[in-house]
C-alpha cells in the first residue's frame, strides 16, 4: 500500500468535550490507484486529507492506530524527514487556488521555491524545470507566466499553477480536494481531464476529493463515502453505483441530476450532517434515514463487509436497494 | 507603478502648500505687531518702523505677502534667526543630522524589536510569551517620554553609571563633521574610542525615542500575522514541506509587512514631536532642542522655517512609505 491509514481520529477543541471532527477512518490507496472520497460539506473529507499530510495544528489532536507512506510511519516520523515528503512525494491541491497562492510572490517564485526546497534545483536549470511544469499543466504562454503575480490570473489557470507546483517533484500521492469546486462548469472539466492524463502519464495515485459523484464515477477506481466524521461506505466504483450498499451512498447517488456541480444539502435526504452538538448516539444517519428502526439507536454500526464493498449500516442495501430484513 | 506614482506625488503638492499657508499665517498670528517680532525690538523710531515694514513688504495686501513669501521658499530663503543672524535654513542643516541619526537609531530598535514581539507573540499566539509582550507592549505604548526618559537617565546613566547623561560626544574627542552623524564620522576619524562614545551617548535617547513607535509596530505586526496566518496559501507554503521559520518570514511576514509599513511610516510623526521632547532631555542638539529654544527665546523666523522643514520631512517620509508599499504589494504595483 502507497498509503495506509488506520483507525484515523481528529479531535477539535480541549477538556473535557473535544469535537470529534474524524474518527474509525480506514483508508488504503495502492500505487497509481485513483480514490474518489465523497460526502456532504462537513463530512470530515478535508480534515482526514490534512491529517495525513500533517497539517492539523494545535490544539487539533489526531491519532491513529496506522498512518503509513510507502511503508513510512508518517505520525511518528521526525517533522524534518516528514517535510522531505510533504510536498514532494505526497502533494495537495486546494478548492480555492486563488487564494491558496501567496499574492506577494509571482508564479515563478513560488514554482521555483519547491525545486529549490526538494531537489536543491536552482539557477538557469531550476528555471527550466518551471517553465517545463507550466506547460506540463497546459499554461498557454508559460513563458510569460512565470513573471504574472497570482492576481492576474484567472481562477483555472491558478489551479494549473498549484497543480504545477504540486507535481514538481513527481509525487507518488496527489490529494485534490475539491479541485474544481470553485470554477466555471467549463473550466471544471479542462481541470479534472489535465489531472486524469496527468496521474496516467506518471502513474501516480491521486485521491479525488469531490462533491460530484459523476466525475467519481467517470474516473475513480474506488469510492470512500464519508458522513459526519466517518467512511460509511467504501466499495469499486462500478459497484457504488450499480449496488449502493449504505443508505447514505444511495440518497447520494440519488440527488446526481439536479446536484452534478457542488451539492452542499441533498434533496433525498432532510436534514444536514449533524454538527458538534447533535450527534446521534447509535448511527449517525439515524435522524435521516428512511429505514431507520428502533436498532440503529442501540448501538454504533461498524463496518461490514457486503460483497466488494464496506458499509456500515445494520442492514446493507441488497441488490435491489432494498434494506435487509 | 508610474501612475501609481504621479497620483502619489499628486497628493503630496496641495499638502505641501497647505504647510505653507500654515507656516505664514503662523507669523501673523502671534500674539503682537508682526514688525516688532520680526525686529524683536520694542519703541522703535516711527520711521524706521515704516521702513522695516516696507523692506519686509510687510504693507503689501495679505495674499501679495503670501506669493512673496512662497517666491522666497523657492529660492531656498527660510528667513534669518533673529538671535544668531544666521540663514535658518543654514542652522536646520548643521543640526539635522543630530536628529536624523537618533531617529534612525530609534527607528532601527524600534522595527527590529517590534517586528520581533509581534511575530513571536502571533506565532505563540495565547500562551505565556504573547500575553507579556502585549503587556509589554501596551506599557510602553502608555509610557510618558518625559518620565520614560528621566527613569533611564537615573537608573542606567546615575546609578548604574553605564552610559553619559547628554550630548553626542564625549568632550575630549574633536571630530570633524563628514556626514554630520557622528556614528559614522567617529568611525571615519579613527580615532580610538570615539566610537564607543558616540554609540553610548546615542543608545538611551534611541530607546526613550523608540518606544513607543516599537509598541505600535509590535501590535501591529501580531495582529497583520495572526490575520495573514489563517490565509490559504499559509496551507499551501506548509503542504510544500517549507520548514516553519520559512513559513513565518517568507511567506506570512511578507503580507503582514503591508499594514506594518503604513504604521512605521505614520510612526515618523510621532517620532518628530517626540525628538523634540527626547533632544530636550539628554541635550541632544538636533532640531527639536533648536525648535524649543527657539521658542524660548521668540526667535520667529527660526520657529516659522524649523515647522515648515519638520512638517516637508513628515510629508517626504510618507511619500517614501507609499512608494515602498507599492514594492511591497504588487497589487498595488499594478493597479490602473
Ligand atoms: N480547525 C478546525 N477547528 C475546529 N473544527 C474544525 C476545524 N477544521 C474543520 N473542523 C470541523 O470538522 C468538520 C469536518 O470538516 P471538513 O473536513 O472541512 O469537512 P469537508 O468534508 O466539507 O471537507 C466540520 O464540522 C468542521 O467544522
Ligand atoms: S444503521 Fe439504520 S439508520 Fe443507520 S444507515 Fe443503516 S438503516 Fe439507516
Ligand atoms: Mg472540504
Amino acid at each position: 500500500m502507497l498509503l495506509d491509514i488506520k483507525n484515523l481520529a481528529v479531535t477539535f477543541g480541549s477538556g473535557h468535550d473535544p469535537f470529534r471532527a474524524v474518527s474509525g477512518v480506514d483508508l488504503q490507496v495502492a500505487p497509481g490507484e485513483i480514490v474518489g472520497i465523497v460526502g456532504e460539506s462537513g463530512s470530515g473529507k478535508s480534515v482526514t486529507m490534512l491529517a495525513a499530510m500533517g497539517l492539523i495544528d494545535a490544539p487539533g489532536r489526531v491519532t491513529a492506530d496506522q498512518l503509513t507512506f510507502a511503508g513510512r510511519d508518517l505520525l511518528s516520523m521526525k517533522s524534518r524527514e516528514k517535510r522531505a515528503i510533504i510536498g514532494a512525494e505526497i502533494s495537495m491541491i486546494f478548492q480555492d487556488a486563488q487564494s491558496s497562492l501567496n499574492p506577494a510572490y509571482t508564479v515563478g517564485d513560488q514554482l521555483l521555491e519547491t525545486l529549490a526546497e526538494h531537489q536543491n534545483l536552482k539557477g538557469a536549470a531550476a528555471r527550466a524545470r518551471a517553465l517545463e511544469l507550466l506547460e506540463q499543466v497546459e499554461i498557454p504562454g508559460a513563458r510569460s507566466r512565470l513573471s504574472a503575480y497570482p492576481h492576474q490570473l484567472s481562477g483555472g489557470m491558478s489551479q494549473r499553477v498549484m497543480i504545477a507546483m504540486a507535481i514538481a517533484c513527481n509525487p507518488k500521492l496527489l490529494i485534490a480536494d475539491e479541485p474544481t469546486t470553485a470554477l466555471d462548469v467549463t473550466v471544471q472539466a479542462q481541470i479534472m481531464e489535465l489531472l486524469v492524463s496527468l496521474q496516467r502519464s506518471r502513474d501516480m495515485a491521486l485521491i479525488l476529493i469531490t462533491h460530484d459523484l459523476a466525475v467519481v464515477a467517470e474516473v475513480a477506481h474506488r469510492v470512500a463515502v464519508m458522513y459526519a466524521g466517518e467512511i460509511v461506505e467504501t466499495a469499486p466504483v462500478p459497484q457504488v453505483f450499480a449496488t449502493p450498499r449504505h443508505p447514505y451512498t444511495q440518497a447520494l447517488l440519488a440527488s446526481i441530476p439536479e446536484h452534478s456541480k457542488g451539492a452542499s444539502r441533498l434533496n433525498t435526504l432532510p436534514g444536514v450532517v449533524p454538527g458538534r452538538y447533535d450527534r446521534p448516539s447509535g448511527c449517525l444517519l439515524v435522524p435521516r434515514c428512511p429505514y431507520a428502526e428502533d436498532a440503529c439507536s442501540r448501538a454504533h454500526p461498524e463496518l461490514v463487509l457486503v460483497g466488494d464493498a464496506q458499509a456500515r449500516c445494520i442492514k446493507p442495501l441488497d441488490d435491489e436497494g432494498k434494506p435487509r430484513a | 507603478m508610474i501612475q501609481f506614482l504621479l497620483k502619489r506625488i499628486g497628493v503630496v503638492i496641495p499638502t505641501f502648500l497647505g504647510i505653507t499657508v500654515l507656516a505664514f499665517a503662523l507669523i501673523h498670528m502671534i500674539p503682537g505687531d508682526p514688525v516688532l517680532v520680526m525686529l524683536g525690538e520694542r519703541n522703535i523710531d516711527p520711521v524706521y518702523y515704516r521702513e522695516a515694514m516696507h523692506r519686509m513688504g510687510l504693507d503689501l495686501p495679505l495674499w501679495q505677502q503670501y506669493v512673496n513669501y512662497l517666491g522666497r521658499l523657492l529660492h531656498g530663503d527660510l528667513g534669518t534667526s533673529l538671535i544668531s543672524q544666521t540663514p535658518v535654513l543654514e542652522e536646520f542643516r548643521a543640526l539635522f543630522p543630530a536628529t536624523l541619526e537618533l531617529s534612525l537609531a530609534a527607528m532601527v530598535f524600534a522595527v527590529v524589536f517590534g517586528l520581533a514581539a509581534g511575530i513571536m507573540a502571533a506565532v505563540k499566539r495565547g500562551t505565556v510569551v504573547d500575553h507579556t509582550v502585549m503587556g509589554a507592549a501596551l506599557t510602553g505604548y502608555s509610557m510618558p517620554i518625559f518620565w520614560w526618559g528621566l527613569i533611564l537617565i537615573m537608573l542606567v546613566s546615575v546609578h548604574l553609571g553605564w552610559t553619559p547623561v547628554s550630548g553626542r560626544l564625549d568632550i575630549e574627542y574633536d571630530i570633524a563633521p563628514v556626514t554630520g552623524l557622528m556614528l559614522i564620522d567617529t568611525l571615519i576619524s579613527g580615532e580610538p574610542g570615539a566610537f564607543a562614545s558616540a554609540l553610548e551617548h546615542l543608545i538611551l535617547p534611541a530607546i526613550v525615542l523608540g518606544t513607543i513607535p516599537l509598541a505600535v509596530i509590535a501590535r501591529m505586526t501580531r495582529s497583520a500575522m495572526l490575520e495573514v496566518l489563517r490565509e490559504d496559501y499559509i496551507r499551501t507554503a506548509r503542504a510544500k514541506g517549507l520548514s516553519r521559520s520559512r513559513v513565518i518570514l517568507k511567506h506570512a511576514l511578507r503580507n503582514a509587512l503591508m499594514p506594518v509599513v503604513t504604521v512605521i511610516g505614520l510612526q515618523v510623526g510621532t517620532m518628530l514631536a517626540g525628538a523634540v521632547l527626547t533632544e530636550t532631555i539628554f541635550s541632544w542638539p538636533g532640531i527639536g532642542k533648536w525648535l524649543i529654544d527657539a521658542i524660548g527665546r521668540r526667535d520667529y523666523p527660526v520657529v516659522q522655517g524649523g515647522i515648515l522643514l519638520v512638517a516637508s520631512m513628515i510629508i517626504l517620509v510618507n511619500l517614501l512609505v507609499d512608494l515602498l508599499y507599492g514594492v511591497i504589494n504588487p497589487r498595488i504595483r499594478h493597479a490602473r
